[in-house]
């Protein structure tokens, strides 16, 4: 691998940096009555909003439909993930220094078959969440359940539920991409390596 | 217009009265539908509606405060809508809220003559940085029993009243200078001060030689606003009327019409009227401030509140102030002068280049126009004619700079454009005025109905109006509206004073009586505007900050309910072991972390108002219950689709019951 690969997978590596300056995912309401629009921001290590008390409103207005209040305390996910990152980042770097290919190669398929399993695991929750509602709830309407979109918008009562990643997830991608990249690029310095071998 | 107004000046005060009223006879006689206002349409600009319209969801321009004077309150209209957005509370309990019937709020109304929960309010002003109004604060006067209070405008709400010693009628109040160092507030009567903070035991006869007036100095705290008197100047017992502050060159000066210099005990609509010249009082205030700094203040015994609501616990809190500093003007040479002004002034109003002071003499035929400049002439020069108390009167056309000829009747009160033009407000002739301050003519004049008092443009008392619009604030009404009954509607009207010629815009009922108004620019204060209070920053002692937390405790004859509210329910809901007799305090918390989500509090029976609680905060009510039963709660306001369910009830038992105190939601919980 040349100098500008190993310069590209620690890129890749610190990328996944992002994951705690920015959220993962975020979910938007909107409904006449909160024309501000109503967010919720997963992050790798919390739950938040686009407010201090966002998430108490979301609570809110999901107890009328008997869903479970969310708190971040109860995902254990929230306090495993941080480690999970780091562990990526470290890995990375030690990768990029010893500068070996199928490392490269193992980083990445690791990382997305970890992102598969985090995308999963929040899906899951989602499940959860919708259809697991309490039979006393003020507000039951025959049939309906509540689970938020995991990708692009749907319709919940009066609420429009727009659900996208953000910038943190963008780390993950950006990471996945510049190992590919490098994984492919250095393909020929590789052969040469092979090469030399060949008629050494 | 011109001829006619040559003949009414001629003529005796009395007969200009019926002429008047002849004339608006005449103009009834052509009204378009049956009761309907004379003039309806008459001086309306073609692109009114136009001009005025706000759709819907949009926001109006300007925000603008208009007193509420007898209701004691302040009102906030957008402009040019004219749509009312808010009354503030300011001098009376608002059962609306709770003001001043909430155990936080009730120490705003206090005074030294006890709780006195109604003033009569009349000046609104906006605090002020660099001359220019800064949207900050608003200070307001209380007329009937004198005190000053200060609105914070980043949550509408009244944060601190302070009552004046020495004064009765705190009419020519409040006026900040240019940088808020001092907000002045004179006295409308002068009394016989015992010089130990009350007023003394006299016979009426004895006024000539007794009674005084005095002009307070009120220090603001540049950052925070907190209000503290710092001196008064004890003056000779006229009636000081209005006041307004120099600008510019002048800026160190105020100025204040007085009346009643004959000073009349009685009668004063004659005995007030008799001198063909009052006074014009011009106090250097900087001057007085450095004097009462070097010593030269004499201090005297007194007793006034001072009200102020904490930000954090939303609790008021009286302090009694035990003494004041005065000065006398017959020992601070150069502080203050008298300039002879024409009959019974009312308003004063300087210019925004600070050269020109207008006084508009409500008995006056012409608008005298004092020069700032002529006056530090005469200064100079001594161009006195004689001294009052020691202060030196002022020849009169050593300071006066012109007189506008024929302005119309009963001149009150004057606004600027920033474009050299001047508009008053005649309160006899029910006109507006404009003319130009570089000829002192009139070039224009607009019919109002009926009877203008104060007028207002904004920032129109700055030395940086914004000559688009002016308020004009009406006392009568009569046909203008559907009828009410006897007692009607006051109403502004909104004036386009943007071009050559004024055009009437938008007419519209006002709360109480507007007398005189403010207004700013929206963008300089709706982006400071708060949308609910941070809970963790609540600092009020029984809050409540989690459900679980809720508690019901008895502490002798006293139960205290530290209860919660959030959509849509309170928490405790059931309560019992409360007796006959026991007072009960309920501190309700408002949980929500929401914008536009109060929640309300009303109990059975309580002889209170109901208190409404904003997110964040912690309001509470106090109920005595008189008899045994079982007596519902609720939510007032319509916070949820649930709020109809927010409710609870608390059971009352004999006095010397055993039930034993216990309280619960949804579920039972075990005795307290």
């Amino acid at each position: 691998m040349k100098a500008y690969h190993k310069v590209l997978m620690l890129i890749a590596s610190l990328s996944l940096g992002l994951l705690f300056l920015f959220p993962m995912w975020k979910i938007y309401l909107k409904a006449p009555q909160y024309p501000e629009g109503l967010e919720m921001h997963i992050w790798v290590n919390q739950i938040a909003g686009n407010s201090d008390g966002a998430i108490q409103n979301f609570n809110i207005l999901n107890h009328y439909i008997g869903m479970e209040p969310i708190h971040a305390d109860s995902f254990a996910e929230l306090r495993i993930m941080p480690y999970i990152v780091i562990f990526f980042i470290v890995a990375g770097i030690v990768v990029a220094l010893l500068g070996k290919r199928k490392l490269v190669l193992g980083w990445t398929v690791l990382l997305m078959v970890a992102g598969a399993a985090g995308i999963l695991d929040f899906y899951l929750w989602l499940n959860k969440f919708g259809t697991n509602l309490d039979p006393s709830a003020p507000i039951k309407v025959p049939g309906m359940t509540y689970v938020p979109p995991l990708l692009g918008s749907k319709q919940l009562l009066n609420f429009d539920a727009l659900s996208l990643p953000a910038l943190g997830s963008l780390g993950i991608g950006l990471a996945i991409l510049l190992a590919g990249l490098v994984y492919y690029f250095s393909r020929s310095t590789a052969q040469v390596k092979t090469a030399e071998k060949v008629t050494a | 217009m011109k001829s006619l107004f040559t003949t009414i000046k001629k003529a005796a005060p009395a007969a200009a009265f019926t002429l008047a009223l002849a004339g608006g006879t005449a103009l009834q006689g052509c009204s378009s539908g049956p009761g309907e206002g004379s003039a309806t349409a008459a001086g309306v600009a073609s692109d009114a509606a136009q001009a005025v319209y706000v759709a819907p969801g949009k926001h109006d321009e300007y925000y603008s405060f208009l007193s509420g004077g007898f209701n004691g309150q302040m009102s906030v209209y957008g402009l040019p809508s004219g749509r009312l957005l808010k009354i503030i509370p300011v001098f009376t309990q608002h059962g609306e809220n709770g003001y001043g019937y909430s155990e936080e709020s009730k120490a705003m109304l206090n005074t030294s003559h006890g709780f006195v929960p109604w003033d009569d309010l009349h000046h609104p002003k906006l605090s002020r940085t660099n001359g220019m109004t800064d949207g900050r604060w608003l200070f307001a006067n209380g007329n009937n029993t004198p005190r000053v209070a200060r609105v914070d405008l980043s949550t509408f709400e009244t944060v601190e009243i302070m009552e004046i010693p020495n004064s009765a009628g705190n009419h020519c109040s409040p006026y900040p200078t240019d940088n808020n160092e001092y907000v002045i507030a004179g006295t409308r009567f002068s009394v016989p001060l015992d010089m130990k903070g009350g007023t003394a035991d006299v016979s009426m006869d004895e006024y000539k030689d007794k009674f005084r007036g005095s002009i307070s100095f009120i220090k603001v705290d540049q950052e925070k606003g907190d209000m503290e008197l710092d001196f008064q100047i004890l003056v000779p017992g006229f009636d000081y009327d209005l006041a307004n502050g120099g600008k510019g060159p002048s800026s160190d000066w105020v100025f204040f019409t007085t009346y009643n210099t004959e000073r009349s005990g009685t009668l004063k609509e004659l005995g007030a009227s008799q001198n063909d010249r009052d006074y014009l009082a011009a106090v250097n205030w900087k001057l007085a401030a450095k004097y009462a700094a070097e010593g030269k203040a004499k201090e005297m015994p007194a007793y006034y509140y001072h009200n102020k609501m904490d930000k954090d616990s939303h609790i008021a809190k009286s302090t009694i102030k035990k003494s004041v500093r005065y000065l006398l003007p017959e020992d601070c040479p150069g502080m203050m002068y008298l300039i002879p002004a024409p009959k019974s002034p009312h308003g004063i109003d300087v210019d925004p280049s600070g050269e020109h002071m207008v006084v508009s003499g409500k008995l006056a035929a012409t608008i005298p126009v004092f020069s700032f400049s002529k006056m530090q002439e005469a200064i100079k020069n001594k161009s006195f004619d004689g001294e009052i108390n020691g202060i030196p009167v002022f020849k009169y056309e050593s300071v006066l700079k012109a007189e506008v000829p024929e302005p119309g009747l009963g001149p009150l009160h004057t606004e600027f454009d920033g474009k050299g033009n001047a508009y008053t407000s005649m309160f006899v002739s029910s006109e507006i005025v404009k003319w130009k301050l570089s000829d002192f003519t009139v070039v224009d004049r607009m019919p109002v109905y009926y009877s203008v008092g104060h007028l207002m443009i904004p920032g129109g008392d700055t030395h940086t109006p914004d000559g688009k619009y002016l308020v004009a604030m009406n006392k009568i009404t009569k046909d203008r509206y559907l009828p009410t009954g006897p007692e009607l509607a006051h109403s502004a009207q909104l004036i386009d004073i943007s071009g050559e010629k004024m055009r009437m815009l938008l007419d519209f009922p006002t709360v109480a009586e507007p007398h005189y108004a403010q207004a700013i620019k929206a963008d300089r204060v709706a982006p400071n505007s708060v949308k609910f209070y941070d809970l963790a920053k609540n600092k009020h002692p029984y809050a409540v900050k989690k459900e679980s937390d809720a508690s019901v405790t008895r502490e002798g004859n006293i139960v205290r309910v530290k209860m919660t509210a959030i959509r849509s329910h309170m928490t405790p809901d059931n309560i019992e072991g409360v007796q006959v007799g026991d007072t009960v305090l309920f501190h309700v918390t408002n949980l929500e972390q929401d914008w536009d989500v109060p929640h309300g509090f009303a109990v059975m029976g309580a002889n209170t108002a109901e208190t409404l609680i904003m997110p964040g905060a912690t309001q509470t009510l106090r109920w005595v219950p008189k008899k045994d039963g079982v007596f519902p709660f609720y939510c007032t306001d319509f916070c949820s689709a649930l709020h109809q369910e927010m409710q609870g009830y608390i059971r009352v038992s004999p006095k010397g019951s055993k039930v034993p105190i216990s309280f619960s939601t949804g579920k039972k919980k075990p005795a307290a």
